[in-house]
């Protein structure tokens, strides 16, 4: 009596069959419900991102210009302008790098010293931290660089308390030795937000490792060479990622103080001026997007440089702990 | 005893006093030092209230208290430029930093959910693309857009600072994710067990328990949008269209004759909004930069 009856396979099939569509239609509505969520972020990744970038690429081996509408693929002939006969565009990467190789160390360094400075819990400390924070906020903005500029130059405040220390005043934006300075100090200037996340960090070290420390006879600064340093790399490196990327793409700062022009002698030409001067004043496009893909393969390979080295000088709690 | 009682008196009272002495000289060095770094900022606001001549005048142009306060440098800068006042320099600005910040936090906010909680497929190579996007030096993706923006005809709009924004941002999409993996899922499972779907569980469980982030989101994109240079700069060369950072930079220009008390006074008026967030919103600000580490470009 093991036979099943037709009628019996029959629905048996179609059970499997519909079970079998109900589960895709279930899939199918979780993809939509996704697909749903994200849509907006889709079109605008797709159309103001990829598509852009690989434009991009294909600019980059021409010779467009908005203005004369010319578009000739010109092979590699935009990289060979860059590296064999633009010495501006060599005067640019060398702003650029004199820039963010001292400025991004410079602006972590005193974030931290910062932090270890504030953290504790004082009176006024909550009042404190906002205090020096309060500048970072507002530092990138095309105000405050017209500030500095002002401050910097002949007649302002850094000459009047430089000049009876017998330092000559002079305007710190028209002297190229100087003028690279200006914009490192403004951005180590705005050393709010690494203050901030090095600040979280600190307060996660466990106290005991300090006093086991001091039981050993350690003094401040191996406490701080062997416990903070060590603990904190992992948002070191957090912050390096980060501030190198700002620091490859710096504009605001040096546009204002050199009035748009890197001046003097292309000192704070920085990257990202230069490229705004060849895309959108002489409107070579298919040069400047040959110069965006230039900057992309560098940070990309700074990035790639800070990730690979980071298994060397990171210390994760996990792996200790372990 | 007596003597060891002494003794310990003596101890303890030097500590105190030591301790003290190091309480005081810790807030003098850190008001003193805070001092150094509100100092370009004060400076700036005093300029603005000084007569245009005494800013930089050898005797007054350190001094942050103006020996006469005078409005005169606001009226003259409120004035602007080729008969276009500030007021429309404003408008400008704010019209930009509130849509744009309306629109990249609700499009974060949708775009994080489904990352965060929604399985669908492609969902970690698309998730993967976003988190390159974070990195991206937008130098990369300004030329081309221009190029299509121009072709539309949409130079001199708002529309080429706003539509790419449609998509929310990598920078908040990443802080909302953090936010969001917080939340316990029973929470959604609970709900979805009295029959909410996955826009319900979005709407009525998911948002009321993250505004906090989306808060501490709209006010690091108010900041980033506000103080925008380099996007305005490319979009807008009509002066009517003008956001308050093109039109300082304009009003700034060393090779033209400048009226400074004006340009401080500006740059301050400038810098108002961004203060009133600070001091209204300071927890939330704090609570970004931990969760992601946002920092100001």
């Amino acid at each position: 009596m093991s036979r099943a009856s037709p009628l019996e396979l029959r629905v048996g099939a179609t059970t499997a069959v519909s079970a079998q569509v109900s589960a895709r239609r279930r899939a199918l509505r979780r993809n939509l419900t996704g697909y749903a969520f994200i849509a907006p972020w889709l079109f605008a990744f797709l159309s103001f991102t990829f598509l852009p970038i690989a434009a991009s690429a294909f600019l980059a081996f021409t010779d467009y210009n908005v203005l004369s509408q010319s578009l000739h693929w010109v092979g590699l002939d935009n990289f060979d302008r860059m590296l064999f006969r633009d010495p501006r565009f060599w005067r640019a990467v060398r702003a650029t790098f004199f820039y963010a190789l001292i400025a991004v160390p410079l602006k972590l360094a005193f974030a931290l010293a910062l932090a270890m400075l504030l953290n504790n819990t004082r009176r006024l400390i909550t009042s404190y931290r906002a205090a020096y924070y309060a500048p970072s906020i507002v530092g990138a903005s095309v105000a405050v660089a017209v500030v500095w500029r002002e401050m910097f130059g002949r007649g302002g405040p850094v000459n009047a308390v430089l000049e009876p220390l017998g330092i000559t005043a002079k305007a710190w934006s028209g002297d190229p030795a100087t003028a690279p300075w200006m914009i490192i100090l403004l951005a180590v200037w705005e050393f709010g937000s690494p203050m901030l996340i090095f600040l979280a960090g600190l307060k996660q070290i466990p106290h005991e490792f300090y006093e086991a420390a001091a039981l050993d006879g350690a003094g401040a600064w191996q406490k701080f060479l062997r416990i903070t340093v060590p603990m904190l790399t992992p948002l070191i490196f957090f912050n390096l990622v980060l501030q190198m990327i700002f620091g490859f793409t710096v504009f605001t700062s040096a546009f204002i103080i050199s009035g748009g022009s890197g001046a003097p002698l292309d000192s704070v030409l920085l990257y990202s001026l230069y490229l705004y001067q060849t895309g959108f004043k002489d409107f070579q496009m298919g040069y400047a997007a040959s110069m965006a893909w230039a900057l992309l393969l560098v940070v990309g390979a700074f990035t790639a440089l800070i990730f690979r080295s980071s298994s060397y000088w990171v210390h994760y709690e996990a792996d200790t702990a372990r | 005893m007596s003597a060891i009682s002494v003794s310990r008196a003596a101890g303890s009272r030097t500590g105190i006093h030591s301790d003290s002495s190091r309480t005081i000289i810790y807030h003098g060095f850190v008001i003193a030092f805070g001092f150094v770094m509100l100092y370009p900022l004060l400076w700036m606001v005093a300029s603005s209230l000084k007569p245009a001549d005494r800013i930089f005048s050898t005797g007054d142009v350190l001094s942050l208290i103006p020996g006469r306060v005078t409005f005169e440098n606001y009226l003259q800068g409120w004035a602007g430029f080729g008969g276009i006042s500030f007021l429309t320099f404003f408008q400008n600005s704010l019209i930009y930093a509130v849509l744009g910040t309306i629109l990249v936090v609700c499009a974060s906010t949708l775009t994080a959910y489904g990352f965060a909680r929604l399985r669908f497929v492609g969902q970690r190579m698309w998730f993967t693309f976003m988190l390159v996007t974070l990195m991206l030096p937008i130098q990369i993706t300004v030329i081309p857009e221009y190029i299509v923006f121009s072709k539309l005809g949409l130079l001199n709009s708002f529309w080429p600072l706003l539509l790419p924004r449609v998509g929310g941002q990598a920078f908040f999409i990443f802080m909302i994710m953090q936010f969001i993996r917080g939340i316990p899922r029973e929470l959604d499972d609970a709900a979805a067990i009295d029959g909410c779907n996955e826009f319900g569980i979005f709407w009525r469980i998911m948002v009321p328990l993250i505004s906090p982030a989306l808060v501490t989101a709209a006010i690091f994109s108010f900041y980033f949008t506000w103080g925008d240079f380099l996007t305005p700069l490319i979009y807008l060369n009509d002066p009517h269209l003008y956001t308050v950072s093109v039109a300082l930079r304009t009003f700034a220009d060393p090779s033209t004759v400048t009226n400074w008390g004006a340009i401080f006074a500006m740059g301050t008026l400038a810098l108002i909004p961004v203060f009133v967030v600070f001091v209204f919103f300071q927890r939330y600000l704090i609570e970004g930069v931990h969760t992601a580490g946002l920092s100001g470009r």
